[in-house]
This record gives C-alpha cells, sequence and structure tokens, in this order.
C-alpha cells in the first residue's frame, strides 16, 4: 500500500503486528490515536517516548508503538515507571493501564506515585470491567452493574478514581471518554507537557463485557450512551447528587503545578555529590 | 481522497456514524474476511474534519489534506 495513503498514525506503528487484537469497534484503538494526536500537538517526538503497561487489554497498546516499552506485571507499570524516570528523567514516561490494573492489583502504586508527583503520565482506560479474562467486577464497576461474576449486580460502591488520584496529590488529573477524541487528545497533551504526575481517565467501551453483559448494545450505542450521559465537571459542580446518578463526568479535575520527585532527586545528587560529577544518574547512556 | 485499509477494517461502522457529513455508507456485502467494510461514497462531502481518522480503532482511515481537485 501506498504509504502517504496510510493512516496518519501509522508511522508510530509497528505495521507487521496490525490488525490489533481488540475486538471490533473496542475503545482502546480511539485512544491510541488520541494518544498520538496528543503527542503531536505537545511537540514530543515519539523517540522520547517509553512507555510501560501492566497486564489486561489496555495494556497490550505498547506492544504496538514503535517504541522502547515495558510490558510488565500486573499492577505494576507505575512502579517500572518510577523506575524509568528516576533512571533517565529526561525521557517522556507513559504508562497505559486499565481500571483492573490501576485500580485493583496496583492501587497502592497508583495513589503513591501521585503523592510523589513524579512526572510520568498514565492513561486509565476504564471499561468498568476485567475484559481480558472474562469480564469479571473491577473496583470500578458501577454498581448494580452485571458481571460474569456479579449475576445479580455489584454490590460494592465503585471508585471514583481521577477524584482519588487529585486526593492523593497528582499534579494534572483529567477525565474524558472515547466518545470526546478531540477533548481527549487536549487533555493528553496537557497531560504530557505537565512536569509531574498526571493522570488521564479515559471511560472506554468494552462491549464485548460490559456492553454484553449489561445490554448496551454496539460499540455505537456505547459510545452515544457515553456522548449523552457526560456532564462537563464545571457544570457539575453545580448539580445535586440526585441529578447527577448514572452521569459520567468530564473535564479536568485538577491542574496546579507541583514540585516533582526526579527533579528534587537530581538536584539533591547535585548537592550532595563531594566526588565531582554524579554517576547515579544516566549512567547507561554515558557509557561510563 | 479517503482511502480505507480493507485489510485493517473489522466493520464497526464507527465512521458511518460519526461523520457528521454522512460520507460513509454501510456496507451490505460481506468481504472475504466476513467483515462489512463502509464505503465512503459520498466523499464530495468530506470536511478533513479527520474525525473519522482519529476515531477509528483500526487506523484503516486516511483522509488526505490536499486534494488536486
Ligand atoms: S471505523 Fe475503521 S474499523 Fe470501523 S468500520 Fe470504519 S474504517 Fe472500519
Ligand atoms: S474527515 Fe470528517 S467529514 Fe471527512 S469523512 Fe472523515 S469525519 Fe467525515
Amino acid at each position: 500500500m501506498d504509504e502517504t495513503k496510510e493512516n496518519r498514525f501509522m508511522k508510530y506503528l509497528r505495521r507487521e503486528r496490525l490488525p490489533n487484537i481488540f475486538c471490533a469497534g473496542c475503545g482502546i484503538g480511539i485512544v491510541m490515536n488520541t494518544f498520538f494526536n496528543g503527542m503531536e500537538m505537545a511537540e514530543v517526538p515519539l523517540e522520547e517516548v517509553v512507555m510501560a503497561s501492566g497486564i489486561g487489554c489496555s495494556s497490550r497498546i505498547p506492544g504496538y508503538v514503535k517504541c522502547d516499552s515495558l510490558h510488565t506485571t500486573h499492577g505494576r507499570p507505575i512502579s517500572f515507571a518510577t523506575g524509568l524516570k528516576l533512571a533517565n528523567p529526561e525521557m517522556n514516561v507513559v504508562v497505559f493501564t486499565g481500571d483492573g490494573d490501576a485500580a485493583a492489583i496496583g492501587g497502592n502504586h497508583l495513589i503513591h506515585s501521585a503523592r510523589r508527583n513524579i512526572d510520568i503520565t498514565v492513561i486509565c482506560i476504564n471499561n468498568s470491567i476485567y475484559g481480558m479474562t472474562g469480564g469479571q467486577i473491577s473496583p470500578t464497576s458501577p454498581q448494580g452493574s452485571y458481571a460474569t461474576t456479579a449475576p445479580y449486580g455489584a454490590l460494592e460502591n465503585p471508585f471514583d478514581l481521577s477524584r482519588l488520584v487529585t486526593a492523593a496529590g497528582a499534579s494534572y488529573v483529567a477525565r474524558w471518554t472515547t466518545a470526546h477524541p478531540l477533548q481527549l487528545s487536549k487533555a493528553i497533551k496537557k497531560g504530557l507537557n505537565n512536569k509531574g504526575f498526571s493522570f488521564i481517565e479515559v471511560i472506554s467501551q468494552c462491549h464485548t463485557y460490559f456492553g454484553r453483559k449489561n445490554r448496551m448494545g454496539s460499540p455505537i450505542d456505547m459510545l452515544k450512551w457515553m456522548k449523552e450521559e457526560s456532564v462537563v465537571k464545571r457544570k457539575a459542580d453545580k448539580m445535586d447528587e440526585s441529578e447527577l446518578e448514572g452521569k459520567i463526568i468530564v473535564g479536568e479535575f485538577h491542574n496546579k503545578p507541583a514540585p516533582e520527585l526526579s527533579q528534587i532527586n537530581c538536584k539533591l545528587l547535585e548537592d550532595k555529590c563531594t566526588a565531582g560529577k554524579s554517576s547515579a544518574f544516566r549512567s547507561a547512556y554515558q557509557g561510563d | 481522497m479517503i482511502t480505507l485499509d480493507k485489510n485493517l477494517c473489522k466493520g464497526c461502522n464507527i465512521c458511518t456514524e460519526f461523520c457528521h457529513q454522512h460520507v460513509y455508507e454501510e456496507s451490505l456485502t460481506l468481504d472475504k474476511k466476513g467483515v462489512y467494510v463502509p464505503n465512503p461514497k459520498n466523499v464530495e462531502r468530506c470536511t478533513k474534519c479527520q474525525i473519522c481518522s482519529l476515531m477509528c480503532p483500526d487506523q484503516a482511515i486516511e483522509v488526505e489534506e490536499d486534494d488536486e481537485d
């Protein structure tokens, strides 16, 4: 195929591995596109990006991208990303994770990295269910929603991830859905440019499990539902709880620059190192 | 000019639904892979907003910026 007639993001992708593994109409492919779009808007070259992911459908993304990446263990991508950032603070470290990976098994890593405000960008694709393993309830499944492990509906309260991460100390937090690709691209751009912990939550359609179990129809039906049920944060702040039932609050939750861990760490090393130049950082890249 | 890669398309019709200009038309025939690949039939209506190429989960669409016509 003529290269000029390929999709504009194809140059970032490992062509030989496509078509991707995701179900037809899955939101994860849309998140991939919006990431590249946001990256171009932020003027970050792909060569300066390193990706880390855990386990789950969303964690398959880095495998398709032509950049350095780590496909790690379940729930731990943020820990690996922390190591990457501290070893080479010049890299743009991006984590792709899902609601199961980031909020259940990796929940502690998530809140502590937010607390440290380390400069990594976490893109959490929240489809409210475990897709890869057959449709089990996740910590973000809405109360009353059905899943293979909740035949009578989920009994527990779900996490509001964006609010959780804001409270934990992240400096940039936004939530959008796959039905808002332009706003989402812009949030990713801001997240990449923010020097600190950036958390971008993307509500996404898993029609294969969440959609089927909850009779929500096709990916198109789910995208329309997300669009219709979304309320921007500014408006939602003025509404009361009963009005917001079942709504998806989207927009910027937090945007306030704060001191960042890898810089603080670098500075400490420079200040305390008496042997001339500090050698703990970037040694692998300097050949010393 | 719109190019749709038939080898990548999975027939979800997100492009058909979300193009505000109704450029794409749902297909009624299966291709050899068992996919209903939409047809960008009304290309002349395209405003090059790039929503379809941004929303196609399979990177199957390219909307060329400069047209010859
Ligand atoms: S959005 Fe992409 S994969 Fe879906 S029908 Fe259109 S071209 Fe095919
Ligand atoms: S670029 Fe915009 S107008 Fe043109 S086909 Fe795509 S969605 Fe429709």
